[in-house]
């Protein structure tokens, strides 16, 4: 049995217009342990597969099981890192944190959440800004804040939707790596939601593209079979991750190529002309 | 240790930099001084316009009254009552001055008159407490003596003799403060509540719509007569003044829809990402309304409370007139009706003073709401 399976999952929006298929008939399965990235264009249906995954949406038709058991809302066990960090702007990084581990180990006491805080906090190097509130740090930094505040909860897995899609080229670069070096320590089950083929190549074991949206399916898996750790800087030599990248590059493209020839349908125009034309 | 040698590092860099920084920051403390000296320059130009502008008016004003009135004369009674009513007007007179807007100067010396009235009425209360000293001496050892009786209730309790004189004018203004704090007190106690609540749910949300709606525009006036007739029947067989209750309630009530409709907003409209925060972090109901719903609608609580302070600052002189309650609003309607030659002086006096209270008012309420919330406003 699969850690998390989605067995042919839909997600409509109800819309005054009409119903869109967002989602139709996504089949999912990650082992545990495992760390899988999904690809696919913006607007294809990533953050709805996220958050049907932790719970925020309920599918509907389909089913969600995590550990064998349907989702049933959200729970500590599924850390989620949002796509735009999410933070509370009112507390600081310290007590953004807190409020997490307060959550995840309630019958704990303070002492032990603060130095719980303190260590995740301390993970992702941001203990000299621990005082700090989210407005006062960089884009890098408060993504560091919010995949703290996932981890602080010890989830059995993280969900990562888009985490490093607002920072630039560098920082993205030193936060993969964190994000590996921690994932590597007690390996945890990932799941990483991304636009960037590079990134999922880099990190993860298996890439899966999502087929873009309305309708949004995944298509065909990649398995990445790059022994860790990977030498970003070699990887771009590596034979395999060539191959794999320009595989992953030729599908999206011609999904690409699919929607643009779909939106040509020609349109059959009414015969008007203005009322009192005079030549 | 990697951070004990950076750190050690910084704080070395720092002392060579020392003087470097010092002379950059007395540099920038200078600038900030001639950038505020010149903000406070642009202050004082500004109200020395428009006093002068004030002066001219007033005197345009002025003349155009006098010379009706000497035409006046010239025409009913011939040129030696003119030349009478001119010679009385030039003499400054009081008895026969034109009744117009106020200079700055008259109304400058309105308020000087009212300072010193302050100090008459003061010396007046102490001369009135002495004298009465002996007699209500007299009746607290009555009271004291008859205590026993008094509690069974077969002797009634006498009133100590109190001052019935005059209020001064900072009395009035006093009341009128507390009118307004208890007023917005109650809007507070009334409105965050009620606004949360209906922020909270869309069905409430709609079924209070239509009272909102309705009650929203109703004018202080209004207000004044609805608290009046419910308190006049609560109050029924009880002789004490329910002035002041009366017009802080209306008061109250009239300003509160402000901060009801904000908060109820500023609830509903919680950004969905804090409240998907709450969902995950799995926060009980209790917890998601304190600790992200309430946190992230105070900037919007708050001005609704700023704008709901100054709604019932603005009220209370049609509320406090009609209520009778002794403050800047009964104030200005027995000035306006004394007709004396300093009442419209006066009653300018009243509207800036009202004017400048309310200003520190909502600076208050600023200073307050920059140090609750997590984003700072610039007040306007």
């Amino acid at each position: 049995m699969a850690y998390l399976e989605l067995n042919n999952v839909c997600k409509t929006y109800d819309t005054d217009v009409d119903n869109t298929e967002v989602l139709s008939n996504i089949n999912l399965s990650i082992e545990e342990g495992e760390f899988v990235a999904i690809v696919g264009f913006t607007g294809s249906g990533k953050t709805t597969l996220v958050n049907l995954i932790n719970g925020l949406l309920k599918p509907t038709s389909g089913e969600v099981l995590f550990k064998g058991v349907p989702v049933q809302g959200t729970s500590h066990e599924r850390g989620v890192v949002f796509q735009n960090y999410s933070l509370l702007p009112w507390l600081s990084v310290g007590q953004n944190v807190l409020m997490a581990v307060k959550e995840a180990f309630p019958n704990r006491g303070k002492a032990v959440w603060k130095r719980k805080a303190a260590h995740y906090i301390d993970m992702v190097g941001l203990t000299p800004a621990i005082n700090k509130l989210p407005k006062e740090l960089s884009g890098g930094m408060r993504q560091r804040v919010a995949v703290a505040r996932a981890l602080s909860m010890k989830p059995d897995m993280i969900i990562m939707d888009e985490p490093l899609g607002a920072l630039d080229a560098l920082t993205r670069g030193t936060l993969q790596d964190q994000i590996l070096n921690i994932w590597g320590k007690d390996k945890r089950t990932a799941l990483l939601i991304t636009n960037d083929v590079d990134e999922g190549i880099y990190m993860a074991d298996r890439i899966i593209p999502l087929r873009p949206g309305p309708n949004a399916t995944l298509g065909p898996e990649f398995k990445i079979e790059i022994e860790r750790p990977r030498d970003k800087t070699a990887l771009n030599d590596n034979p395999t991750f060539k191959k794999i990248r320009n595989e992953i590059i030729e599908y999206l493209m011609d999904i690409g190529d699919e929607r643009k020839s779909v939106s040509l349908t020609e349109y059959i125009l009414p015969d008007v002309s203005p009322k009192h034309y005079v030549a | 240790m990697g951070q004990d040698i950076t750190l050690k590092e910084k704080s070395q860099r720092t002392s060579i930099l020392k003087p470097v920084i010092s002379k950059i920051t007395t540099v920038f403390k200078q600038e900030k001084m001639f950038e505020s000296l010149k903000k406070l320059g642009i202050t004082v130009l500004s109200i020395t316009l428009f006093i002068g502008l004030w002066h001219l008016g007033s005197k345009a004003l002025y003349n155009k009254e006098a010379n009706f009135t000497i035409a006046k004369a010239l025409e009913d009674q011939g040129q030696a009552a003119a030349d009478a009513v001119q010679a009385c007007i030039a003499s400054g007179d009081s008895s026969c001055q034109p009744n117009t807007l106020p200079s700055p100067s008259q109304v400058w010396t309105s308020l000087l008159a009212l300072i010193d009235d302050y100090y008459i009425i003061k010396q007046d209360k102490i001369d009135d407490a002495i004298e009465n000293a002996p007699l209500n001496a007299e009746i607290r050892q009555f009271n004291i003596d008859n205590a026993a009786q008094i509690a069974a209730g077969d002797i009634e309790a006498r009133q100590e003799i109190e001052y019935t004189g005059r209020s001064s004018f900072l009395d009035i203004v006093v009341t009128s403060i507390k009118t307004v704090f208890a007023g917005f007190l109650l809007a507070l106690f009334i409105a965050v509540p009620i606004g949360i609540i209906i922020g909270l749910s869309p069905s409430l949300r709609n079924a209070f719509n239509w009272f909102i709606q309705i009650f929203k525009p109703v004018s202080p006036v209004v207000w004044y007569l609805l608290v009046f007739m419910i308190v006049k029947t609560l109050y029924i067989g009880n002789s004490s003044d329910n002035s002041f209750v009366i017009s802080f309630i209306s008061v109250g009530l009239c300003a509160m829809w402000a901060t009801l409709v904000n908060t109820a907003m500023g609830v509903a409209s919680v950004d969905q990402d804090y409240i998907n925060v709450a969902k995950v972090l799995k926060l009980g109901t209790f917890q998601k309304i304190f600790k992200v719903i309430l946190p992230s609608s105070l900037p919007l609580i708050f001005t609704g409370l700023r704008i709901t302070l100054s709604v019932a600052w603005m009220v209370l002189i049609a509320i406090e007139l009609l209520a009778q309650s002794k403050g800047l609003g009964l104030f200005v309607w027995e000035e306006f009706n004394n007709g004396a030659n300093d009442s419209n002086a006066k009653i300018l006096v009243a509207m800036f003073v009202i004017g400048i209270i309310g200003f520190l008012l909502d600076r208050l309420m600023l200073t307050v709401q920059n140090a609750v919330s997590f984003n700072k406003v610039e007040g306007v």
